[in-house]
């Protein structure tokens, strides 16, 4: 398999994860939720900073089908993270002597 | 494991957002040998692949869940030093974007969630390929071993900073019970992941695989006398 290929594959599967499959994560509280729940570790939490942001809590804004408001924010954060990351990565990656 | 504002006060966070970004100025230098024309768009890749999997909470006992952290698999996939970057890119997205995890948490959640579960996990799965026959198979079962741990660690780190600086007077013991007793659940999720993720690639392309590559040295080795025997011929 090429590396183009490759690194496509690899992306289709995160976006079918974060834009589909995602639907059908538990909603249930996360593990350190649950025990700062129980235990009372949460008695002081904050509201988030962000929590006005059009993409808080993986959702969409003003899309009321709750399908397709996760997958649209799924989709929105691999592009967001792939641009970010691959940029991030290509700036700092050893170049080739050549292209100096 | 995302800790949102509130959890640890104003200064241990920031002592820890200090400790935070020493330990990323220590991974971009490092990252730097890592990373060439050829394993960037990888990285970038991982990055996007951690972000999707980490939606996917999956349940463990008791109404509760739990989702991939990813530090392992990144630093099996594309190097420790850019494995911390590939979690830390996907941390910060996440608190930005998607208020996941507190903005003055953030120094927090990279300590836990990218520093902690990226030393334990990469020193656990190097020490085991180490001892492991050097086979495809022995990767798979040294990332299975790995991710399982690196996430009570990350619970660990937590209740370190939660005893330091918790805004809130609970025992320490009774933390760390339950933190330690539901992520031991959560890291055999993690550990499923992983190795899948990590065997996946294996079989189609091993030579991508950071973590793998003393597998192909066999090889290297093979063709070194070959070489030189057809230089001496010449």
């Amino acid at each position: 398999m090429s590396t183009r290929k490759f690194l496509g594959a690899a992306l289709l599967a995160a976006l079918v994860l974060a834009g589909v499959v995602s639907f059908y994560a538990s909603s249930s509280p996360d593990g350190l939720e649950k025990v700062a729940a129980d235990k009372g570790i949460d008695a002081k939490v904050e509201d988030h900073a962000s929590k006005d942001s059009p993409l808080a809590d993986y959702g969409v804004k003003g899309v009321e089908n709750a399908r397709l408001s996760g997958g649209l924010a799924g989709v929105a954060g691999v592009a967001v993270v792939l641009v970010a990351g691959t940029g991030l990565f290509w700036v700092i990656r050893r170049k080739p002597q050549t292209a100096e | 494991m995302h800790v949102p504002d509130g959890f640890i006060d104003a200064p241990t966070s920031v002592a820890t957002g200090v400790l935070a970004a020493a330990g990323v100025a220590v991974a971009l230098r490092g990252a730097r040998k890592e990373l060439d024309d050829r394993t960037a768009p990888l990285a970038g890749v991982t990055a996007a692949f951690v972000f999707a999997a980490q939606m996917l909470n999956f349940p463990v006992a008791g109404g509760t869940s739990g989702h991939l952290l990813g530090g392992t698999l990144a630093a099996i996939l594309v190097g420790p030093f850019t494995g911390v970057l590939v979690v830390s890119v996907v941390l910060l997205a996440q608190a930005l974007i998607f208020a996941d995890g507190g903005l003055t948490a953030l120094g927090v959640n990279i300590t836990t969630m990218a520093l902690t579960t990226v030393l334990v996990g990469y020193l656990v799965f190097r020490a085991l390929v180490r001892v492991l026959p050097r086979t495809r198979p022995s990767v798979t079962v040294a990332a299975f071993t790995a991710a399982v741990l690196s996430v009570p660690a990350a619970a660990v780190a937590f209740t370190v900073l939660y005893e330091i600086g918790g805004t809130t007077d609970v025992p320490i013991g009774k933390v760390i019970t339950a933190m330690v007793g539901v992520h031991v659940l959560i890291g055999i999720g993690e550990a499923l992941i992983t190795a899948l993720t990590v065997s996946s690639v294996l079989a189609v392309r091993p030579d991508l695989v950071y973590g793998a590559r003393d597998l192909a040295r066999p090889l290297v080795l093979r063709n070194a006398p070959l070489a030189e025997a057809q230089e001496g011929r010449a």
